[in-house]
Protein backbone atom coordinates (compact mmCIF):
# COMPACT_ATOMS: atom_id res chain seq x y z
CA UNK A 1 0.00 0.00 0.00
CA UNK A 2 1.21 3.59 -0.81
CA UNK A 3 -0.38 6.56 0.87
CA UNK A 4 -0.22 10.31 -0.73
CA UNK A 5 -1.11 13.08 0.66
CA UNK A 6 -3.09 15.23 -1.72
CA UNK A 7 -3.19 19.30 -1.72
CA UNK A 8 -4.75 22.60 -3.06
CA UNK A 9 -6.71 22.21 -6.38
CA UNK A 10 -6.20 18.16 -6.85
CA UNK A 11 -7.61 17.95 -3.15
CA UNK A 12 -10.72 19.65 -4.23
CA UNK A 13 -10.79 17.72 -7.53
CA UNK A 14 -10.03 13.91 -5.83
CA UNK A 15 -11.75 14.60 -2.57
CA UNK A 16 -9.55 13.57 -0.48
CA UNK A 17 -6.46 15.15 1.43
CA UNK A 18 -5.07 11.40 2.37
CA UNK A 19 -5.68 8.79 -0.43
CA UNK A 20 -4.40 5.01 0.82
CA UNK A 21 -3.61 3.15 -2.91
CA UNK A 22 -3.67 -0.52 -2.93
CA UNK A 23 -0.93 -1.39 -4.90
CA UNK A 24 2.30 -2.76 -4.76
CA UNK A 25 5.53 -0.83 -3.49
CA UNK A 26 8.30 -0.26 -4.38
CA UNK A 27 6.54 1.15 -7.60
CA UNK A 28 7.62 4.05 -9.77
CA UNK A 29 5.83 7.29 -9.87
CA UNK A 30 4.58 6.84 -13.61
CA UNK A 31 3.39 3.87 -11.94
CA UNK A 32 1.81 5.47 -8.93
CA UNK A 33 0.20 8.05 -11.63
CA UNK A 34 -1.87 5.07 -13.48
CA UNK A 35 -2.99 3.58 -10.75
CA UNK A 36 -4.47 6.93 -9.05
CA UNK A 37 -5.32 7.26 -13.12
CA UNK A 38 -7.43 4.09 -12.52
CA UNK A 39 -9.06 4.98 -9.35
CA UNK A 40 -9.71 8.59 -10.47
CA UNK A 41 -10.76 8.01 -13.72
CA UNK A 42 -12.91 11.42 -14.28
CA UNK A 43 -9.73 13.48 -13.13
CA UNK A 44 -7.25 11.63 -15.48
CA UNK A 45 -6.60 14.48 -17.33
CA UNK A 46 -5.47 16.69 -14.45
CA UNK A 47 -3.58 13.69 -13.12
CA UNK A 48 -1.10 13.61 -16.22
CA UNK A 49 2.88 14.71 -16.07
CA UNK A 50 2.98 18.52 -15.77
CA UNK A 51 -0.25 18.96 -14.12
CA UNK A 52 0.04 16.73 -11.28
CA UNK A 53 3.63 16.97 -9.64
CA UNK A 54 4.90 14.24 -7.11
CA UNK A 55 6.43 14.85 -4.21
CA UNK A 56 9.04 11.95 -2.52
CA UNK A 57 9.77 12.53 1.05
CA UNK A 58 9.14 16.31 0.69
CA UNK A 59 11.38 16.61 -2.53
CA UNK A 60 9.70 17.33 -5.58
CA UNK A 61 10.59 14.51 -8.25
CA UNK A 62 11.34 15.29 -12.17
CA UNK A 63 11.79 11.63 -12.99
CA UNK A 64 8.75 10.05 -13.99
CA UNK A 65 11.16 6.16 -13.00
CA UNK A 66 11.66 7.50 -9.35
CA UNK A 67 11.08 4.31 -7.22
CA UNK A 68 8.71 4.81 -4.34
CA UNK A 69 8.69 2.49 -1.24
CA UNK A 70 6.17 2.17 1.18
CA UNK A 71 7.90 4.16 4.00
CA UNK A 72 8.05 6.99 1.43
CA UNK A 73 6.41 10.12 2.35
CA UNK A 74 4.53 10.54 -1.28
CA UNK A 75 2.76 14.07 -2.04
CA UNK A 76 0.42 15.05 -5.25
CA UNK A 77 0.14 18.32 -5.65
CA UNK A 78 -0.34 20.79 -8.71
CA UNK A 79 2.30 23.57 -9.79
CA UNK A 80 2.67 25.62 -7.04
CA UNK A 81 1.70 29.53 -7.14
CA UNK A 82 3.33 31.07 -3.88
CA UNK A 83 5.08 34.65 -3.34
CA UNK B 1 26.64 43.30 24.48
CA UNK B 2 23.98 42.54 21.56
CA UNK B 3 23.63 38.78 20.47
CA UNK B 4 24.03 39.08 16.48
CA UNK B 5 20.94 37.43 15.05
CA UNK B 6 21.75 34.30 12.74
CA UNK B 7 22.52 34.64 9.16
CA UNK B 8 19.17 32.56 8.23
CA UNK B 9 15.69 32.76 9.15
CA UNK B 10 13.00 31.33 7.24
CA UNK B 11 9.65 31.64 8.71
CA UNK B 12 6.04 30.51 7.05
CA UNK B 13 3.28 31.78 9.32
CA UNK B 14 -0.11 33.00 9.65
CA UNK B 15 0.96 35.95 11.34
CA UNK B 16 1.72 39.63 9.29
CA UNK B 17 5.39 40.86 9.73
CA UNK B 18 7.06 44.09 10.44
CA UNK B 19 9.67 44.94 7.48
CA UNK B 20 11.18 47.70 9.90
CA UNK B 21 11.93 44.82 12.64
CA UNK B 22 13.26 43.02 9.75
CA UNK B 23 15.43 45.62 8.01
CA UNK B 24 16.83 46.20 11.31
CA UNK B 25 17.56 42.24 11.73
CA UNK B 26 19.51 42.70 8.57
CA UNK B 27 21.60 45.83 9.72
CA UNK B 28 22.18 45.39 13.31
CA UNK B 29 25.68 44.49 14.34
CA UNK B 30 26.31 43.93 10.76
CA UNK B 31 29.43 46.28 9.79
CA UNK B 32 30.18 43.32 6.68
CA UNK B 33 27.16 44.01 4.48
CA UNK B 34 27.06 47.49 1.99
CA UNK B 35 24.17 46.43 0.52
CA UNK B 36 20.47 45.60 2.03
CA UNK B 37 17.96 44.39 -0.49
CA UNK B 38 14.31 43.57 0.19
CA UNK B 39 11.39 42.93 -1.51
CA UNK B 40 7.59 42.85 -0.28
CA UNK B 41 4.85 40.69 -2.17
CA UNK B 42 1.53 41.90 -1.35
CA UNK B 43 -2.14 40.72 -2.07
CA UNK B 44 -3.42 42.80 -5.48
CA UNK B 45 -6.98 43.71 -5.90
CA UNK B 46 -7.13 42.42 -9.57
CA UNK B 47 -5.44 39.08 -11.24
CA UNK B 48 -7.07 37.90 -14.91
CA UNK B 49 -9.22 40.68 -15.01
CA UNK B 50 -11.64 39.94 -11.98
CA UNK B 51 -11.89 41.89 -8.71
CA UNK B 52 -10.26 39.86 -6.04
CA UNK B 53 -11.93 39.71 -2.42
CA UNK B 54 -9.69 37.62 -0.69
CA UNK B 55 -6.84 35.19 -0.56
CA UNK B 56 -6.10 31.68 0.79
CA UNK B 57 -2.60 30.49 1.03
CA UNK B 58 -2.35 27.12 1.10
CA UNK B 59 0.90 24.88 1.91
CA UNK B 60 2.54 21.46 2.91
CA UNK B 61 3.95 21.84 6.15
CA UNK B 62 7.64 20.24 6.02
CA UNK B 63 8.49 20.31 2.70
CA UNK B 64 7.85 24.00 2.69
CA UNK B 65 10.59 24.77 5.26
CA UNK B 66 12.69 22.28 3.47
CA UNK B 67 12.24 23.93 -0.27
CA UNK B 68 12.67 27.32 1.26
CA UNK B 69 15.89 26.21 3.00
CA UNK B 70 16.85 24.75 -0.19
CA UNK B 71 16.57 28.30 -2.09
CA UNK B 72 18.48 30.07 0.16
CA UNK B 73 21.09 27.42 0.20
CA UNK B 74 21.58 27.68 -3.20
CA UNK B 75 21.68 31.03 -3.29
CA UNK B 76 23.88 30.96 -1.03
CA UNK B 77 26.27 29.28 -3.15
CA UNK B 78 25.89 31.80 -6.19
CA UNK B 79 26.45 35.08 -4.66
CA UNK B 80 28.50 36.06 -1.60
CA UNK B 81 25.89 36.75 0.82
CA UNK B 82 25.69 38.44 4.65
CA UNK B 83 22.20 37.65 5.92
CA UNK B 84 18.96 36.40 4.84
CA UNK B 85 15.53 36.60 6.19
CA UNK B 86 12.37 34.83 4.69
CA UNK B 87 9.07 35.23 5.78
CA UNK B 88 5.80 33.96 3.84
CA UNK B 89 2.74 34.11 5.14
CA UNK B 90 0.39 31.45 5.11
CA UNK B 91 -3.89 31.00 5.71
CA UNK B 92 -6.93 33.86 4.76
CA UNK B 93 -5.80 37.40 3.47
CA UNK B 94 -7.26 40.85 2.08
CA UNK B 95 -6.36 43.25 -0.41
CA UNK B 96 -3.53 45.02 0.51
CA UNK B 97 -1.92 42.64 3.20
CA UNK B 98 1.32 41.51 3.17
CA UNK B 99 2.31 38.00 1.48
CA UNK B 100 5.89 37.21 1.39
CA UNK B 101 9.52 38.75 2.59
CA UNK B 102 12.87 38.14 1.03
CA UNK B 103 15.40 40.42 2.41
CA UNK B 104 19.23 39.80 2.36
CA UNK B 105 22.54 41.24 3.06
CA UNK B 106 25.70 41.50 1.28
CA UNK B 107 29.00 43.42 0.99
CA UNK B 108 28.01 44.91 -2.31
CA UNK B 109 24.59 45.71 -4.20
CA UNK B 110 25.43 43.17 -7.33
CA UNK B 111 24.43 40.19 -4.94
CA UNK B 112 22.20 41.33 -3.37
CA UNK B 113 20.07 42.31 -5.97
CA UNK B 114 20.13 39.34 -7.76
CA UNK B 115 19.91 37.15 -4.71
CA UNK B 116 16.99 38.93 -3.71
CA UNK B 117 15.42 38.22 -7.47
CA UNK B 118 16.91 34.51 -7.73
CA UNK B 119 15.24 33.59 -4.21
CA UNK B 120 11.87 35.12 -5.28
CA UNK B 121 11.73 33.92 -8.98
CA UNK B 122 12.38 30.38 -7.41
CA UNK B 123 9.78 30.26 -4.14
CA UNK B 124 7.01 31.24 -6.77
CA UNK B 125 7.08 27.97 -8.32
CA UNK B 126 9.39 25.34 -6.25
CA UNK B 127 8.02 25.87 -2.86
CA UNK B 128 5.07 24.03 -2.22
CA UNK B 129 2.30 27.49 -1.86
CA UNK B 130 -1.24 27.15 -3.75
CA UNK B 131 -3.25 30.68 -3.86
CA UNK B 132 -7.22 30.59 -3.97
CA UNK B 133 -8.84 33.94 -4.86
CA UNK B 134 -12.26 34.87 -4.07
CA UNK B 135 -13.76 37.06 -6.82
CA UNK B 136 -16.17 39.04 -8.32
CA UNK B 137 -17.11 38.68 -11.23
CA UNK B 138 -18.18 40.02 -14.51
CA UNK B 139 -20.23 42.81 -13.14
CA UNK B 140 -19.06 42.54 -10.12
CA UNK B 141 -22.40 40.43 -8.64
CA UNK B 142 -21.50 37.05 -8.06
CA UNK B 143 -18.59 35.88 -5.76
CA UNK B 144 -16.53 32.87 -7.09
CA UNK B 145 -13.93 30.77 -5.70
CA UNK B 146 -11.26 29.72 -7.99
CA UNK B 147 -7.37 28.01 -7.71
CA UNK B 148 -5.08 30.79 -9.09
CA UNK B 149 -3.51 29.06 -12.59
CA UNK B 150 0.65 28.52 -12.22
CA UNK B 151 1.85 31.02 -15.11
CA UNK B 152 4.43 30.36 -17.99
CA UNK B 153 5.99 33.75 -17.10
CA UNK B 154 7.22 31.99 -13.94
CA UNK B 155 8.75 29.42 -15.90
CA UNK B 156 10.42 31.91 -17.48
CA UNK B 157 11.66 33.56 -14.67
CA UNK B 158 13.63 30.25 -13.76
CA UNK B 159 15.26 30.01 -17.13
CA UNK B 160 16.71 32.75 -16.94
CA UNK B 161 19.11 31.61 -13.87
CA UNK B 162 19.31 28.29 -15.19
CA UNK B 163 20.72 29.79 -18.61
CA UNK B 164 23.26 31.84 -16.36
CA UNK B 165 24.89 29.21 -14.36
Amino acid sequence: MIQVLVFARLRDQLGEAVINLDMAAPARVHELRAALQQAYPSQADALNPGKALIAINQVLSHDEDAVITDQDEVALFPPMTGG
Amino acid sequence: MTLQPPADSILVQSDDFDVASEYQQLCTNNPDDGAVVFFVGRVRDLNDGDQVQQLELQHYPGMTEKALGSIVADARQRWQLGRVRLIHRVGPMNVEDQIVFVGVSSPHRGNAFDAAAFIMDFLKSRAPFWKKERILDGQGQTQSERWVEARDSDQQALQRWQADS
